[in-house]
């Protein structure tokens, strides 16, 4: 009974950081209606970045993590800012091809700086503590916490501040906001940055679970059938699908094979997808004529 | 530049514009036919190859350039051509009814995906076939009584008439039917009410199901008719690789297909060629560019893929309208030739159109 | 003859009531015309009558056959063909095209025949060819044939939209705001095309309209509808004088 509780713990805390990076392809989705195929790598360059700081020069573990998530920040806002602006307008089709192109030179890069090779990426979380009769390992404790943070984080960002109200605004109606005064350029490169700055702690946090190479950038794939899964362009969405994914990965493994692990995801997706097309939470839309 | 007199209505029916375009193409023909007499079998090969790759470009471009429906998914149709082929040979069919099989196979794996995929629109229905390459991958891997899993699967010798269609040759001109015919039947469909059904249904759904069109029965038939060309490309390509592993057919196979089209320039049959002819030559292409690399780039592992990805980015910014576009452009400079005008194919400023639906 | 009959049709979003127990007919070869303010319901009303919206309820009948639960794409089959508000053509093919694709509900070849292109496919296409020319011919399309619809201007594209929904053979045509973003010439001559269209062809029309000089001109009949409901019916000058009608155009309490 106590190992089944404890597959559901680390299958919840893999799945807070899905729904991390879930909510980093829905941000953009919201604020922007691209759809950041890249986002997976990302995340990928966050942990490479992290590795570099923490193993190769020697920084502390919060200021490499500082560090990483403004490296990988100012790469999200450089990304919308000199290409994908240039697109604007453009299907939809269109900018997600571009994205799909932009993850694989992201990680050639990747490939190129940091080699081919698994990583191991150091955290100060070591042990396990006891809760209530279940051992928790301090990694998957920190995956949860720190994604509930940011979560929180987030949401208090675009409740109660300026330019997350002004995002807000943006993504409702983007002529109207440029009209008000609002920058809905900077605001969109803003948004990039924000997600990359998400995907950076997603990649950081997974990392002890992983290994850090460049086939994270798969975990990409994974939440974004997570963000699907939960409805497309809706937070709660996101976030629940991340986590349910997270859940159903764990248990197929531990129910079914353990191979059924990698395709579990895609099951359920389809599964979801036949039976209530818009995902879970998503709301039905209708073109109007 | 040419100008066409119409003086009856077969002549926009037709399967070319006029005289002069029928026999471009009919010369093109008798130049491939007249092709391994000139040509090494090397070079035999990647054409061969270009030429299986086409069908599947064709096939996607009917589904994804005509009918509007995105599919990552198509590596897995492939996939099921070959695997579905080799089984059928080793299980004693003789070849022609292997491939036939396999494509009749695919075919019906595609309207069964299909049906209830056409509830999908965009997204869900490009992550809907993403998740089936995963799945059908995994099937690969772990149904090893009848796919060897990752060991891989021999591809047993195609044999016509106690022929070996596995030499260069015999297997070039297999391959030139084929694409050639899989060209005409889709040539016939868009040309046809179902093709301009299809066009209908990726440009506004609303007017075409107005206007008569099953939503529901032409979304699955372009399915059905998109993952048969992929079904036959398949097969063929079995042929080719010789051994089947699982991972030949996954999520990357996918996304060349899907670059394929975009590359060769979205809703035009030309443009389906151009892109398999692009990509079948890419990594010749990148060979070259290798070359002239300093060697502690051009040996780094991620290049290839990189140089992928970073094609597809110059594209989509560059030339949206792909390879085809380009070729359109350079035709119509020469048709204009002292008159041409800088601002004719300028792109119109745009701004985001919303595709949400509120 | 009664062509059309709406019997208590209604249609609700959640809470809101978009069409709330509308009942009208429509009588064979009467142009008939839906006023009434922004967001009234009159589009609405549109989607419903070509099944693009499913009534919450209600029954509407057309030709004697009750087409309440007919699939939206057998709707052209039966006669009922549609022009949308914001032009809903097919931006990436040519005017030709377009009208070919207004000849769906009429194909009777499959797939497979098609894929071969057998004579009876090329027998079929050049008589569907026929009825597009003659409807090119009529709203003298000729010199746009071959366009695209993407390098038209706007009002070319209202006229491609009417043709493509000649081109299906109604009995009833549905002009969704035929004169929207035109201009006075161009609202003149949509003007005169929908008598042509009623007297040479015979075909009933039914269209939303604000423009009410076009309306005046054009309408036997006019139903003003406000909020979901049926306010007033009658010949154009009648319910141009009714109270509740000016009350809701214009807030003047009745």
């Amino acid at each position: 009974m106590h190992s089944l509780i404890s597959v559901i713990v680390s299958g919840v805390a893999v799945g807070c950081v899905y729904a991390l990076i879930a909510l980093g392809f829905t941000l953009i989705y919201k604020a922007t209606e691209v759809v950041n195929f890249a986002q997976g790598e990302l995340l990928m360059i966050g942990a490479f970045v992290a590795y570099s700081f923490i193993v190769l020069w020697g920084w502390g573990y919060w200021a490499a993590i500082a560090a990483t998530m403004i490296v990988v920040a100012v790469i999200g806002f450089l990304i919308d800012a000199v290409i994908l602006r240039r697109i604007i307008g453009q299907p939809q089709f269109s900018v997600v091809m571009l994205t799909i192109g932009l993850g694989f030179v992201l990680r050639a890069v990747g490939t190129m700086i940091w080699g081919t090779s698994s990583l191991v990426l150091p955290t100060p979380f070591a042990g396990a503590i006891n809760v209530g009769g279940v051992v928790v390992s301090s990694t998957t404790l920190s995956m949860m916490v720190g994604a509930v943070f940011l979560c929180g984080a987030v949401g208090m960002f675009f409740g109660l501040t300026r330019v997350g109200v002004a995002m807000q605004a943006a993504s409702q109606n983007q002529l109207a906001a440029y009209y008000m005064g609002v920058p809905v350029k900077l605001l969109f490169s803003l948004v990039w940055a924000i997600s990359g700055g998400i995907a950076a702690i997603a990649g950081v946090l997974i990392a002890p679970v992983t290994l850090v190479d460049s086939n994270l950038g798969f975990l990409g794939l994974k939440a974004f059938a997570a963000a699907v899964l939960g409805g497309f362009g809706s937070v709660p969405g996101a976030l629940v699908g991340g986590v349910l994914i997270g859940l159903l990965e764990q248990l197929s493994s531990w129910y079914v094979t353990a191979d059924m692990k990698d395709i579990a995801a895609y099951v359920a997706l389809l599964a979801v997808l036949f039976v209530r097309p818009q995902g879970l939470l998503g709301s039905v839309g209708r073109k109007k004529v | 530049m040419r100008r066409i007199f119409k003086t009856h209505y077969n002549q926009d029916i037709d399967l070319f514009r006029d005289g002069i375009d029928r026999n471009i193409y009919c010369g093109l023909l008798v130049i491939l036919l007249l092709l391994p007499l000139s040509v090494g079998s090397f070079w035999l090969g990647e054409i061969s190859y270009a030429l299986i790759l086409s069908i599947t470009s064709v096939g996607l471009m009917l589904l994804t350039g005509f009918a509007g429906q995105v599919s990552i998914g198509h590596g897995a149709f492939v996939g099921i051509g070959a695997y579905a082929n080799a089984v059928l040979l080793t299980s004693g069919l003789p070849l022609p009814l292997s491939i036939i099989g396999a494509v009749v196979i695919s075919t019906l794996v595609g309207a069964l995906l299909g049906y209830p995929a056409l509830r999908l629109s965009g997204l869900y229905l490009a992550m809907a076939t993403l998740a089936f390459t995963f799945i059908v991958e995994h099937v690969f891997v772990h149904w090893e009584s009848m796919t060897g899993g990752f060991g891989g699967m021999s591809v047993p010798a195609g044999v016509i008439l106690n022929y070996s269609i596995m030499e260069g040759v015999s297997f070039y001109y297999l391959c030139l039917l084929s694409a050639v015919g899989a060209l005409l039947l889709a040539r016939n469909i868009l040309r046809s009410p179902t093709g301009r059904a299809f066009v209908s249904i990726r440009d506004s759904e609303v007017a075409a199901q107005s206007m008569g069109v099953n939503l529901a029965s032409k979304k699955t038939t372009a399915f059905a008719l998109s993952a048969g060309f992929a079904g036959l490309s398949g097969a063929l390509l079995a042929h080719r690789i010789g051994s089947l592993a699982p991972d030949a057919f996954g999520v990357l196979l996918s996304i060349q297909l899907l670059l394929m089209v975009v590359v060769g320039g979205l809703g035009s049959l030309h443009g389906a060629i151009f892109g398999a002819i692009f990509v079948s030559m890419l990594p010749q292409i990148i060979a070259v560019f290798r070359d002239t690399l300093p060697d502690s780039l051009a040996q780094q592992p991620g290049l290839e893929p990189g140089l992928f990805g970073a094609i597809l980015v110059a594209f989509v910014l560059f030339e949206p309208a792909g390879i085809n576009g380009r070729w359109q452009k350079v035709k119509a400079y020469f048709a204009h030739f002292p008159m041409h005008r800088k601002a004719t194919f300028r792109r119109q400023k745009n701004f985001t159109k919303s595709e949400r639906f509120r | 003859m009664t062509l059309l009959n709406v019997r208590d049709l209604t249609l609700s979003f959640g809470g809101v009531k978009a069409v709330n127990a509308i009942s009208f007919d429509i009588q064979a070869g009467e142009i008939f015309t839906i006023i009434g303010p922004n967001g009234a319901g009159k589009t609405t009303l549109f989607n419903l009558l070509s099944r693009i919206y499913r009534p919450t309820g209600g029954e509407i009948t057309f030709d004697g056959m009750n087409i309440t639960n007919v699939a939206a794409h057998r709707i052209a089959k039966l006669g009922i063909a549609r022009t949308f508000q914001n032009i809903e053509l097919f931006e990436h093919a040519s005017v030709l095209h377009n009208l070919l694709v207004g000849r769906q509900a009429h194909v009777e070849t499959n797939v497979l025949q098609e894929m071969l292109f057998l004579p009876s496919v090329r027998k079929r296409e050049l008589e569907h060819r026929d009825v597009a020319e003659r409807v090119i011919e009529l709203l003298r399309l000729e010199h746009a044939r071959d366009e695209l619809i993407a390098n038209l201007p706007y009002g070319v594209r209202k006229i491609v939209e009417i043709a493509r929904a000649l081109c299906t053979q109604p009995k009833l045509l549905l002009l969704d705001e035929p004169s929207s973003g035109l201009n006075p010439e161009e609202t003149h001559d949509i003007g005169f095309w929908i008598r042509d269209i009623r007297d040479d062809l015979g075909i009933t029309i039914a269209l939303v309209e604000h423009d009410m000089g076009l309306v005046g001109r054009v309408s036997d009949r006019v139903m003003a509808i406000d909020q979901g409901q049926m306010v007033a019916v009658g010949r154009p000058d009648e319910v141009r004088q009714n109270p509740q009608v000016l009350s809701a155009y214009l807030g003047i309490p009745s």
